[in-house]
């Protein structure tokens, strides 16, 4: 065996398994505020990196201006959904909101087909793309510094969810609803900034992932991926997005590679399939006990 | 029953249709379907073929998920095993098409048995879930297993015949599905009126009350699993033949996503809303198509559109009706019939 | 002859004991009730004998046979009947289709024979619907309600149509959690009524739950007291009024208005 190959091959994975895990702390902060599961958030990731294409590539503004407006223009997605669609229906059946996010995701797709076509196209470069070594292996620049970059992000929402109000806030309508309540919290603007930092998240998810990959209408297919980590890793738990994302893209990245590249999601359904039949929580998510 | 004594026969009141107006109803939709084919055109005979098909799928979806509670994003995929069964068999079998029919619902039922499997631990949206990578797995043996299903080249179906007739078109194939699916709707229907069909929504109302009540949860979740299968079975098995030629891009999970619009949009939980569903479904692309040839002249490139606004109108359609309309079609249909009940006299 | 057996049943949720080495046995054709203070552990003692919930340790045996290993339906097959505390009726279905539901376990339909509807499905259909109508709904005066949707019922009615569900399984025995609680005095006394009936005329054996004392010390034949999860006292209705410990379990569990508004708030909750 090639250690040094599998080395790298490992590095690739987690690089893209970092994008897995930033969208999935997307995804288990939208679902801790709102007990939503979300089924747009592929679509709104890709939503994100159409805007960053429309403003750089469409009207040429500067790729800084145009990363901003992107994350603006993803939280500010977030919101919107949240506010027309998502709160009307908050205390509905589970599964009816459910629903309701297959039909936005949509048409989310319908919407960027429908202004920027259905083919594929690749993203302006923003990341610098000297090789990168770590040792003897090679790592794509892109990939290293997209996965540095959502560790900076992720590092500073975990500071955020700590010591910031908003965040407080957050913790607490997630575990006890009732009791922020009554503590005086807004739960309401709780469900918004939920929404509207998942949007930026995903919107930045999405700016990474196509400055790698190119960008698409079918680009949403991501969320899937992302939708096995969180449940592998437990829905509830930021932790478990982290490391389910590294461990999906890591193994995603050696299937691929080793069986061959139509393994790669195949393996990702059949490991959901097992945690689904063993430990349907996840990893670190928290167990939910039924009553009668 | 409208007027009456309380205590007309139990049997009587047992009956699919209570009244004799509803039975009078039911006789002219029938004629109705009898005498379409002698008047509509080639593409309205398509039209219906295509709708039927989708009923028939439609139907099964809304026994597993509109009456069962049991969300699933499959339903494509278990059509695709229908149809490769039909396809497989028509190239490697000389079996009459109605064996391969019932081959193809009875290899889906099994498929979708063992996709069921995970409802004996999971449910709700972990289940919707678990569907979903189903669905995936499935695909993947559509494109992979080439010896069988000749990957992503596709297969070949030769038009069905039966006593020397070929059903090559929708005219001929409109009087094999159209009977099929009055047929499998009834079956449907049959179902709920009897303690299956009770079990099943027992068990999407409160599945463990149902349980302390004596329902056998994993049997009937299964056996649910198995009925909605056997329907995407038999209806995928209609779309090989219908459309002479299937690879596993038929099949995807939008596919899958247009069932569950169908019965979101028709009425969960009833059986008139997976027909109203799969009609509207089915209905809109075309009347879509039709306002894009109204806008050619004016719009550049208006044809290019007509996918994504389908895509965005599908969307739209589910987020509508779950906000404004959660019991679809077949609501409205109940309020207007209310309205004509009463008419003139309501205050 | 002693019908239903539990014997050491033990339960925790975590760290909460919900049932401690509890034992009791209700004896054929009798009303047997079990009270005790708010949390006492009464409906998780009824989840443990409806197979719902596994408690760790004790033995349960129905009818002479030991079932602490049989699951829930097959419980119910055998004859045990029950109603709910929060009423858990099903929403989507109308109330015969509701009561009808109760009979499921002594019918045979499958689902083939269901979807061709003739023959014994039919048949079998019929003729359960007749018996509800006659033996059901007209005991309970239910009969005008059979087709509405169980949601648009009020409360009273509500209750009644989970008992018209748990008598439609003909069981053996009826576990009632709080029948009349939230009922004005006018639909109590109906349902005692009922409850008498279904013991003498069905000759159905009756386990309650029930925080109304005179309806238990009316119409029980024996009572058991619970008290944080631990039994504390069985006996006749006089025995048990008697007991030092029964008194102070429910005095030093609060003041009795508290408790009740306490009860109160929870129904309204609900
Ligand atoms: N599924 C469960 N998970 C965790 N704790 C539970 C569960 N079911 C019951 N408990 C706990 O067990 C204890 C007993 O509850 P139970 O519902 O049996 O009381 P009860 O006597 O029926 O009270 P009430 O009169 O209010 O109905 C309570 O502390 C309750 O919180
Ligand atoms: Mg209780």
């Amino acid at each position: 065996m090639d250690w040094l190959f599998f080395f790298e091959v490992s590095l690739a994975g987690l690089g893209f398994g970092a994008l897995y895990a930033l969208t999935g702390v997307a995804f288990v902060v939208i679902y801790k505020a709102t007990r939503v599961i979300n089924l747009a958030m592929g679509e709104m990731l890709m939503f994100g990196a159409y805007l960053f294409f429309g403003f750089a590539a469409g009207f040429m503004l500067p790729v800084w201006l145009a990363i901003v407006l992107a994350l603006a223009g993803g939280a500010l997605l977030g919101l919107t959904l949240e506010r027309l669609v998502i709160r009307p229906l908050l205390g509905e059946n589970p599964i009816s909101v459910f629903m309701v996010t297959i039909g936005l995701a949509s048409v989310l797709v319908g919407l960027v087909e429908i202004i920027w076509t259905a083919a594929p196209r690749s993203l302006p470069g923003f990341l610098p793309d000297d090789p990168i070594f770590i040792g003897d292996a090679f790592v794509a620049p892109k990939t290293f510094w997209s996965f540095i970059i959502a560790g900076v992000v992720i590092a500073v929402f975990l500071v955020l969810f700590r010591f910031w109000r908003g965040g407080v806030a957050l913790r607490a309508t997630a575990s006890d609803q009732g009791a922020a309540y009554a503590m005086g919290i807004n739960v309401p603007a709780v469900y918004s900034l939920s929404w509207g930092l998942a949007g930026m998240l995903a919107a930045g998810a999405g700016l990474l992932l196509g400055s790698i990959a190119g960008i698409s209408s079918e680009m949403g297919f991501f969320g899937l991926t992302v939708l096995v980590v969180v449940i592998v890793g437990g829905l509830d738990s930021v932790l478990g997005a982290l490391v389910a994302g590294l461990l999906i893209g890591w193994i995603e990245s050696l299937a691929g590679v080793y069986l061959g590249g139509e393994y790669e999601h195949l393996v990702t359904f059949i490991i959901l399939m097992v945690v689904l039949l063993l430990r349907p929580w996840g990893l670190f998510g928290t167990r939910e006990i039924e009553r009668l | 029953m409208r007027i009456g004594s309380p205590k007309e026969t139990y049997a009587a009141d047992e009956s699919l249709f209570r009244t004799r107006t509803q039975w009078v109803w039911f006789g002219i939709l029938l004629l109705s379907l009898v005498l379409y084919p002698f008047m509509a055109n080639l593409y309205w005979l398509y039209l219906v073929c295509l709708i039927c098909i989708n009923i028939i799928s439609a139907t099964g979806l809304n026994i597993l998920t509109g009456y069962t509670g049991q969300v699933s994003l499959g339903q494509a995929a278990f059509m695709g095993v229908g149809a490769y069964t039909v396809a497989w068999l028509d190239n490697n079998a000389s079996t009459p098409f109605i064996m391969n029919l019932l081959a193809a619902g009875a290899v889906t039922t099994v498929v979708g048995i063992i996709a069921g499997l995970p409802s004996l631990r999971v449910k709700g949206l972990y289940l919707a879930i678990a569907t979903i990578a189903a669905s995936f797995i499935l695909q993947f043996i559509f494109i992979n297993w080439e010896s069988v299903t000749r990957g992503t080249r596709g297969i070949n179906i030769e038009p069905p015949t039966l006593f020397g007739v070929e059903f090559d078109n929708p005219d001929t194939f409109y009087w094999l599905v159209v009977p099929v699916t009055v047929v499998m709707l009834i079956l449907a229907a049959n179902l709920f009126r009897t303690r299956v069909g009770r079990a099943f929504i027992a068990i999407r109302d409160r599945d463990i009350s149902a349980s302390v009540l004596g329902i056998n949860l994993p049997l009937y979740k299964l056996m649910s699993f198995a009925i909605a299968s056997f329907y995407a079975g038999i209806a995928g098995g209609f779309y090989a033949y219908f459309y002479g030629s299937i690879n596993p891009e038929s099949f995807p999970l939008l596919l899958s996503i247009f069932f569950l619009a169908a019965i979101i949009v028709g009425g969960l939980g009833t059986i008139l809303g997976s027909i109203l569903g799969a009609v509207f479904m089915t209905l809109t692309p075309e009347l879509l198509r039709y306002g894009v040839d109204v806008l050619e002249p004016f719009v550049h490139d208006a044809s290019a559109l007509l996918s994504p606004v389908r895509t965005m109108v599908f969307g739209l359609l589910i987020v509508g009706f779950l906000l404004f309309e959660p019991h679809g079609l077949a609501e409205i249909w109940r309020r207007i019939r209310r309205f004509f009940h009463l008419w003139p006299f309501r205050n | 002859m002693t019908i239903l057996e539990v014997d050491g049943f033990s339960l925790s949720f975590g760290g909460v004991h919900a049932l401690r080495d509890v034992s009791l046995t209700v004896a054929e054709g009798s009303i047997t009730a079990v009270i005790g203070p708010n949390g006492a552990g009464k409906t998780s003692l009824f989840n443990s004998i409806s197979g719902f919930y596994r408690p760790q340790k004790g033995r349960v045996t129905l009818s002479g046979q030991d079932v602490t290993r049989v699951p829930a339906p097959r419980r119910a097959a055998m004859g045990l009947g029950r109603t709910f505390q929060n009423i858990a009726l099903f929403r989507g279905m109308t109330v015969m289709d509701n009561v009808k539901l109760g009979a499921h376990v002594r019918m045979r339909t499958g689902p083939m024979s269901a979807m061709f509807y003739m023959g014994r499905a039919r048949r079998e259909e019929v003729r359960v619907r007749a018996e509800i109508e006659r033996e059901v709904f007209d005991f309970l005066e239910i009969d005008h309600i059979r087709r509405s949707p169980v949601a648009s019922l009020p409360y009273g009615l509500q209750k009644r149509v989970e008992l018209a569900r748990a008598l439609a399984m003909r069981p053996k025995v009826l576990m009632l959690d709080e029948p009349v609680a939230g009922m004005n005095r006018e639909e109590k006394e109906d349902m005692a009524r009922f409850i008498l009936d279904v013991k003498e005329q069905w000759g159905v054996t009756v386990l309650m739950v029930e925080h109304d004392m005179g309806m238990v010390m009316d119409i029980s034949d024996r009572v058991y007291v619970l008290n944080f999860g631990q039994r504390i006292a069985g006996g006749t209705p006089a025995e048990v009024q008697a007991n030092p410990e029964v008194i102070e379990a429910y005095l030093g569990a609060d003041d009795m208005t508290t408790l009740r508004e306490r009860l109160r708030g929870e129904r309204g909750a609900a």
